[in-house]
């Protein structure tokens, strides 16, 4: 474990990261009447200074504090960042255990791969397919105090288990009156798009848990975001669902702090900062928002956004997302996932709320379609870089 | 061995090899008389919990072993066929191969018939052939082609074929498990004296729902066979790493079980026969197939890192299905010419089909918005545009 006062100070680093824009929020607590008199922002006309600066200046100032560069950093892929992780997590908690469906050798992607080896069969093991009896037995193992790191090996498959995570899991503390938690539970598990996966093997499915009090949910967006927000769940004292999209198990690379560290949960990440739309995802997605924006930026009239990786959807950081969207007035949150229902339409909801005198234009989800995941028009139905620019060229225009 | 037991039995009475030799190399079964003689071939002794096995001397003819062969080697030139245009990027998604297992599948077939209701995992592109669907039907489905036999849309793992009672591919491990026994539990309201069938792996074996669909069908009489595929390996995971009993057969507990050597087609065909008429009497029955699959579990699996290759090699050797029809074939006196022109007319199919799935048109986009809903009254899906539609019921997924 990290020593108290290590964890504080990263904390620290990523609220600082996460909250670049607090004295715009100020301005939220009780909204000026002015505010409703006030004229309509044009798209370029009264961005703060900050948005004239060019974004790979803005993207090095948001990402250089955003981890310690403790120990060497190593260029690692999303998949071996999270096996890092996990040989850290094991390395610092005896009681730690690495269990789920092929994970002896690896697992499917490779995210295991070495701990058994290292760690013995004991603490990692393979468990035959059955996705609520690896939850369930997760659930036993953190209730009685020790630390169970689950995986299923596509979120896909993780229905069989929502039974144990919605009625078990995120209820064990409450239904308890606190005798009880499954505090060192983490259910992770590989979601979203692969380019070919097809209904079962491509789904995202973190709105569900994101909807279960007692739950928190966490998806990373980059190799050492990855490694950190991973082991930010094991060591939180709720049971987490993590779900790593698999789209950048090979194709993220990056330095990733040798070593231990979190990244506190709840907390969002500026990627870019702007100051005429606030782009909001997680998981993959932020790559396609990153994309469109800098497509913006080029733009004749460019237009400048915001890009606010969410990593946690459950708490979610709705205080950042206000902030920047108080200074933009403009709001696009884009995921995979389909648009009825889903995440995009808390945040919106919630952000309309806060930020009602502040809009310049509706609030717009980009999201797939309301339609199962398909196989061969996967590209159709994903909420890709050219959809993203044309919702931000029309919450400009609006 | 079976291959050494072979008797050969014509309308008079058993009688021996030799004799029967003989007949076939004089008549060269070009008269039907004697492809249709029937006769008995010993195969390996069933194991059995809570019931008494059937005989293992099994009656067949050549006309039938003939027709076995062709749906077996043709299942096998598809397999083969499909891991090649996997690897050429022309099948995408995931893919999971039957070669090692046709027997099982093509004994099942030939035991049932076509108003009795098959359902399987997503290790199903045989099962679509064995129920009467084409080389092409399931190459198109593969490459994502409108002329597949899910028009595309569904892929490797969902395939169906409704006026066969073949009720698909299921992604899900054992998610399909409950729901033959539902199919089965329909037959038995509508009166039919018709059954289920439910395939799933070891590795399903040890999903919970799967005891539930056991209790209920027990509890009541439901006529299902649950068939378990045991390949030796969920996944990557050995049977045994994986099952504290791996004798399948006996998981049902109160459900009685038979193993059954499921490489060998004419083991399966006289089991699922016997099963037939047992679950229509007296309600379910588990029936193990100890069988073996060559691939990986699927594409991303080499299939060689949680077994020796010796083992693969083995298998093929000693056990391989699709040679051991062949043997039969030769041993009865079928003319080696005769089986070639069977595996050229297969390789042919498969290959056409291949040639012509890769030049097949896929779906059209607008297809994406079909199907989501029967009838979708005051229902708008947003589509990827921005824009809206009400999405249209269209079985038959007519071009616009």
């Amino acid at each position: 474990m990290l020593p108290f006062a290590a964890l504080a100070s990263l904390r620290g680093i990523a609220a600082r990261g996460g909250l670049r824009a607090a004295s715009a929020a100020s301005a939220l607590g009780a909204p000026a009447a002015s505010a409703w008199a006030a004229p309509r922002r044009a798209v370029g006309t009264s961005a703060p200074a900050a948005a004239a600066a060019s974004a790979p200046e803005h993207q090095q100032s948001a990402e250089e504090p955003r981890l310690p560069q403790r120990g060497e950093a190593r260029k690692l892929n999303l998949c071996s960042a999270v096996n890092e992780a996990l040989h850290v997590a094991l390395e610092a908690d005896d009681s730690a255990c690495v269990f789920g469906e092929d994970v002896a050798f690896g697992g499917v992607f490779r995210a295991t791969v070495g701990l058994q080896e290292r760690f013995g069969a004991e603490r990692v093991f393979n468990t035959p397919l059955s996705e609520q009896g690896i939850v369930g037995f997760g659930i036993g193992l953190a209730a009685a105090g020790g630390t169970a790191i689950a995986e299923i090996q596509f979120a896909d498959y993780i229905f069989p288990a929502f039974d144990q995570l919605v009625n078990e899991a995120a209820k064990m503390r409450y239904r308890s009156g606190g005798l009880f938690s499954c505090s060192g539970l983490t259910v992770r598990a590989p979601c979203g798009a692969v380019g070919h996966g097809g209904h079962y093997h491509s789904q995202s499915p973190e709105s569900y848990f994101a909807a279960v009090p007692g739950l928190k949910v966490v998806m990373p967006s980059s190799p050492a975001e990855a490694k950190g927000l991973l082991l930010a769940c094991i060591r939180e004292p709720d049971p987490c669902v993590f779900f790593e999209p698999k789209m950048l198990y090979r194709t993220a690379v990056e330095d990733v702090p040798a070593g231990d560290y979190t990244i506190p949960l709840g907390v969002a990440r500026t990627l870019s900062e702007g100051s005429d739309v606030t782009l909001v995802g997680w998981g993959a997605q932020v790559l396609v928002l990153a994309q469109a924006a800098k497509a913006a930026a080029a733009l004749p009239r460019p237009i400048s956004c915001e890009v606010i990786d969410l990593r946690t959807l459950m708490p979610w950081d709705a205080k950042a997302v206000a902030a920047s969207v108080s200074k933009t007035g403009r709001l696009i949150v884009s995921h995979e996932a389909p648009l009825t229902g889903h995440f995009g339409a808390e945040i919106t909801a919630r952000i309309a709320e806060r930020c009602f005198a502040r809009l310049e234009a509706p609030p717009l989800r980009i999201c797939g379609a309301d339609t199962p995941f398909p196989l061969v028009y996967e590209p159709l139905y994903l909420p890709g870089v050219e959809r993203v620019l044309e919702a931000i060229k029309a919450s400009a225009e609006y | 061995m079976a291959l050494a037991a072979i008797a050969a039995a014509g309308a008079a009475g058993r009688s021996g090899l030799l004799p029967a030799l003989g007949r076939a190399l004089q008549r060269g079964f070009a008269a039907s008389a004697s492809a249709d003689d029937k006769f008995t071939v010993e195969v390996m002794p069933y194991k059995a919990h809570k019931i008494e096995p059937p005989s293992n001397q099994v009656e067949t003819s050549i006309a039938e072993l003939t027709s076995m062969y062709e749906l077996m080697y043709t299942m096998r030139r598809m397999e083969i066929a499909a891991d090649m245009m996997y690897k050429a990027k022309l099948i995408r998604g995931f893919c999971h191969l039957y070669d090692g297992q046709e027997a099982v599948m093509t004994g099942i077939e030939y035991a049932i018939n076509r108003e009795d209701a098959v359902i399987t995992s997503y290790r199903d592109h045989c099962q679509l052939l064995a129920r009467g669907g084409t080389v092409k039907q399931v190459m198109a489905e593969l490459m994502g082609k409108a002329e597949g036999a899910t028009k595309g849309v569904g892929g490797s793992m969902h395939m169906y074929r409704k006026q066969a009672e073949f009720y698909g591919g299921c992604g899900i491990v054992g998610a399909q498990i409950p729901l033959g026994a539902g199919l089965a539990l329909a037959k038995k309201y509508e009166g039919k004296r018709n059954i289920g069938i439910t395939m799933y792996g070891d590795g399903a074996a040890n999903q919970g729902q799967k005891y539930e669909a056991l209790n209920m069908a027990g509890l009541w009489n439901i006529p299902v066979i649950f068939v378990c595929e045991n390949n030796h390996y969920g996944m990557g995971t050995a049977e045994w790493r994986a099952a504290k009993s791996s004798t399948f057969y006996t998981r049902g507990d109160y459900i009685p079980g038979l193993k059954v050597d499921g490489m060998d087609v004419l083991a399966v065909k006289n089991a699922v026969a016997f099963a037939k008429q047992h679950v229509l009497d007296n309600g379910p029955i588990i029936l193990e197939m100890d069988t073996y699959r060559y691939h990986g579990h699927s594409m991303s699996d080499p299939g060689s890192t949680y077994r020796t290759r010796d083992e693969i090699s083995t298998m093929r050797q000693e056990r391989d299905p699709v040679e051991r029809v062949k043997k039969l074939l030769l041993a009865q006196g079928v003319d080696a010419g005769e089986v070639k022109a069977i595996e050229k007319k297969a390789k042919k199919e498969v290959d056409t089909a291949v040639e012509e799935s890769k030049v097949a048109a896929p779906p059209p986009m607008s297809w994406q918005w079909k199907n989501v809903y029967h009838d979708p009254v005051g229902i708008k899906l947003r589509t990827t545009t921005g824009g809206y539609v009400t999405p249209s019921y269209d079985p038959t997924y007519t071009l616009p």
